[in-house]
């Protein structure tokens, strides 16, 4: 399993070079990724749908508990089959969508990689790989909604999307820590043995939150949701392929694969129901006052991912049931109405529902294609479609006596939303009189109108045979997330009951909403007058306002004064030191316990006092620099005369060194001024004085406090066993504390590549001038 | 700077202080020294010329920008973390050449480590200096 995720990465590193050598004829050759995949899965399908389950492990990190654990169950497989069938089919349709793009390349690079962390997502065993795998997805997602990246609409579309689907990811791995800390393990399979101690743990409210925190943001649920339509600024494959069939219900998959961990309690229940019975509801009402196709997409797929997160909460064997159909449904229906309207995108160049109709009359094949997803999605019988909606009602109406009204009216009244939503997208482009701007229309090749035919005659034979469909994909999937067996066995005909009444009352209403609900600019215009109170203006407020906020502060702090910064420096480190002093008690000075002066040090003192005022009192910068340099050179003497000379040596060559590149600069600074008022100048000789008292003061306190002398020991003593170096000082430099070193000369290097270029860089203005 | 005598010297100093900086660094693990203060006094031996001889001449003497001493010396002390790796020992680990050299001693990857410092600090240091006194406004 680890070769399958590791050959989409390699493949994803090799197009970036070498993608553009690909002539458009050999291109065909990129599908052969995913479709291999999705061979290599199929095979499994025998083994897996008799209950086995394949496990894979490879050391990676062990001493972080972060191993390449793989494991592929029913619920594994049906997505693994998804992403690598639908992906089959998304790449083979993307290779002629995005035929003259010149980042082709770039574009299956991210798409590759995408298709890799997917896969990463739903093998991974080990949590902290599940994590890895989660931002991957991501940040491919970011990618490829900025692909267009000329757009400033589409920039920022990709940056909503990674920072609401970003601090989801940073929940996410807060949850899954303390989830393993509480149990002690990071394997999932182990985790489910653990389920009692987790679910009376008193963190486990958080734990459920901060997961919940994760799922939610990735798979758009209220009030998280605003990304998903602005990520449709995606091409629309992407739009197909992440955005609705498969990234998006990572966090559906991570709520099913929790269900048996974290699930069947009423907190867990109510937080999914709540948050999934109004996104539903809620999206399913939005997608009916669109006029732009993938719009309209858009809040269909949010409100099906409520429906999923929903039918998660209810938990009853009857509703994860439903789930796992409905999974397969809706990626099914959902992909192929997204590529129908790509390829209407691309041929008549507007998606606005209002300007298409009649299409049918130059792209037959795609008004099949669109007819068939449209009546799947509104539950026709004989599609796969009316298999889940009838799952759906079963689940709601065994959810026990007095909530199964109003959950079953809630799934109706969503219902009939989508039925709408689905006729828009997929009947009504193709119905009606055909406008005589669009008669000159050309069926585009096979290449585009293949793949949602195929998806979509998969829906319908699906639908056909249930029984089997249900039994190869969705019997362990919904066997794993309810974590016993579950008795699956879907069936084409239930006679005539209350649940196909439902269905039909559903699929009467949604038409008649179709044929009533014109959409119309109008609605958009009224829609967006309650943008105020919708959570993503909630979210640009808090963003100005961080604006706003680090311009204040930058202002303040940042605001490019050397002296400046000294001040508030020096200011903050006496604060702390002083408050410091003030909690350790009264100072104590014990002046016979210090050691005697002798002559050498008097002198040296002299001198540095002499250089100090010289320095203050002068009016040349020359001399000032001066007199710094001086006062470097008899610290160095104190160096020396404590036994330092490691330091001495150093501060020599520093104190040297600094000198030169004062002069240097001395030249190019203008005449010298008298910036400060005489306030400013008390000031700084208070603050400049204050420091000197509490250093002085520190330095004498420190007699008073027992040293620990073992990490000097340990050293001392070890220098030489350990590192057969005689030099303590040179040692731990290069040795003990190497890595530290490391670091600080990759600091350095990187302040002489910031003087370098930010100088170079003025020169060159200054040449255009 | 033009000045004769400083000029006479620095041909005599430059040669001296640099063997007095590579004495520093090769004694570093013993006695005081080390790659840093080898390096800081390396680049005072080059500024110090480059006073006497102007800065070109002083590129000229070095033969290539001081910038890309600092990828060889980064890359240098790189080395010496990752190469216990290939003797399945945790990066870092202090590998040692039995023998002891003459003059040198001991030789082991955190001579390189080292060496890898000095290189560097040389490059930022001119780097910083020379960019600053060729740039002229």
């Amino acid at each position: 399993m680890l070769f399958t995720i590791l050959s989409g990465l390699i493949v994803s590193l090799l197009l970036l070079p070498f993608g553009r050598m690909l002539k458009s004829k050999q291109r065909i050759l990129l599908v052969v990724l995913p479709a291999a995949l999705f061979l290599f899965y199929l095979q499994y399908i025998p083994a897996v749908s008799s209950g086995r389950f394949l496990l894979q492990s490879t050391p990676w990190i062990p001493s972080l508990a972060t191993n390449l654990d793989f494991r592929l169950d029913g619920l594994s497989l049906l997505f693994a089959l998804l992403i690598t069938g639908i992906g089959t089919a998304i790449f083979f349709y993307a290779r002629a969508y995005l035929k003259d793009h010149p980042y082709f390349n770039r574009f299956f690079g991210y798409l590759c990689l995408f298709m890799s962390a997917m896969l990463g997502i739903v093998l991974a065993d080990n949590i902290f790989l599940l994590f890895v795998f989660w931002e991957l997805t991501s940040i491919s997602s970011f990618f490829l909604i900025g692909f267009n990246n000329n757009d400033p609409a589409s920039r920022k579309s990709a940056i909503t999307a990674l920072t609401i689907t970003g601090m989801g990811g940073f929940f996410l791995l807060a949850g899954l820590i303390l989830l393993g800390n509480i149990s002690g393990t990071y394997t999932i399979s182990e985790l489910i043995h653990s389920r009692n101690i987790i679910i009376h743990h008193p963190l486990y409210p958080l734990v459920l939150g901060l997961l919940c925190m994760g799922a939610f943001t990735k798979s758009a649920q209220f009030p998280f949701h605003f990304w998903l339509p602005g990520a449709m600024k995606a091409p629309t494959p992407v739009s197909a392929y992440l955005h609705s069939a498969t990234m998006v219900k990572a966090g559906i998959y991570l709520l099913a694969r929790f269900n048996p961990i974290l699930g069947g309690t009423d907190l867990w229940s109510n937080t999914l129901m709540i948050a999934g019975g109004f996104t539903m509801l809620y999206a399913a009402f939005h997608s009916l006052l669109r006029t732009d196709l993938k719009s309209i997409l858009a809040y269909s797929t949010i409100s099906a991912l409520g429906i999923l997160t929903f039918l998660i909460g209810l938990g009853t064997r009857e509703a994860v049931i439903a789930a796992s159909v409905f999974i397969l449904v809706h990626a099914l229906y959902k992909a192929t109405l997204f590529l129908v309207t790509g390829i209407i995108d691309h041929e008549a160049h507007t998606r606005d529902i209002t300007r298409l109709a009649g299409l049918r009359k130059v792209l037959l094949p795609v008004a099949i294609a669109g007819l068939l997803a449209a009546i799947s999605s509104a539950g026709v019988p004989l599609t796969f479609g009316f298999i889940g909606k009838d799952l759906i009602y079963e689940a709601t109406l065994h959810a026990g006596a007095s909530l199964s009204f109003i959950l079953t009216a809630l799934a109706i009244a969503t219902n009939t939303g989508l039925v709408a939503a689905g006729f828009m997208a997929g009947i009504k482009p193709f119905s009606g009189k055909l406008p005589v701007e669009f008669e000159k229309i050309h069926l585009p090749s096979a290449s585009l109108w293949l793949p949602p035919l195929i998806l979509a005659v998969a829906g319908l034979i699906f639908g056909c045979i249930p029984g089997i469909a249900g039994q190869l994909f969705s019997l362990q999937a919904a066997n794993a997330i309810f974590g016993s067996d579950t008795q699956l066995h879907l069936k084409l005909w239930h006679g005539f009951n209350l649940v196909l009444l439902l269905s039909l009352a559903t699929l009467a209403a949604g038409t008649f909403l179709y044929y009533i609900n014109k959409p119309s600019g109008k609605k958009q215009h009224f829609i967006q007058k309650f943008n105020p109170l919708s959570p993503e203006f909630a979210l640009n407020r808090f963003a100005n306002g961080i604006f706003g906020f680090s311009t204040w502060y930058t202002g303040k702090f940042h605001n490019g004064y050397l002296r400046s910064y000294h001040l508030k420096i020096l200011l903050f480190a006496e604060m702390l030191l002083a408050y410091k002093l003030w909690l350790s008690g009264p100072i104590k000075i014990d002046f016979y316990g210090l050691a005697m002066l002798s002559i050498y040090e008097i002198a040296v003192v002299v001198i540095l006092i002499g250089a100090l005022v010289m320095m203050i009192l002068t009016q040349s910068r020359l001399t000032a620099v001066v007199s710094m340099s001086i006062i470097g050179y008899c610290t160095c003497l104190m160096f020396v005369f404590y036994s330092a000379p490691d330091l001495a040596m150093t501060q020599f060559t520093i104190d040297t060194l600094t000198t030169v590149l004062f002069v240097l600069v001395l030249y190019k600074l203008p005449p010298f001024l008298n910036l400060a008022t005489t306030w400013e100048r008390y000031r700084d000789i208070a603050v400049s004085l204050g420091f000197g008292v509490i250093l002085s003061l520190v330095a004498l306190q420190v007699h008073h406090e027992a040293i620990s002398t073992q990490t000097s020991e340990f050293y001392a003593n070890n220098s030489y066993i350990l590192a057969k170096g005689k030099n303590v000082v040179n040692v731990i430099l290069v040795d003990f504390r190497g890595i530290d070193t490391m670091f600080e000369t990759v600091v350095l290097s990187i302040a002489a590549i910031g003087v370098y270029s930010l100088l170079r860089l003025r020169l060159k203005t200054s040449e255009k001038e | 700077m033009r000045s004769i005598i400083l000029q006479t010297a620095t041909r005599y100093l430059l040669p001296i202080l640099l063997l007095f900086s590579i004495f520093l660094l090769l004694r570093g693990h013993y006695y005081p020294g080390g790659g840093f203060v080898g390096g800081l006094v390396a680049s005072i031996a080059f500024v110090l010329h480059s006073f006497t001889n102007g800065t070109d001449a002083t590129m000229k003497l070095l033969g290539r920008k001081p910038l890309s001493l600092i990828p060889i010396g980064l890359g240098i002390s790189a080395f010496s973390v990752i190469l216990p790796l290939f003797f399945g020992l945790p990066p870092m680990t202090g590998l040692w050449v039995q023998e002891k050299f003459p003059l040198i001693g001991l030789i082991g990857s955190s001579l390189f480590f080292d060496i890898g410092v000095y290189l560097v600090v040389i490059g930022v240091v001119l780097t910083i200096l020379f960019t600053i006194s060729l740039t002229d406004d």
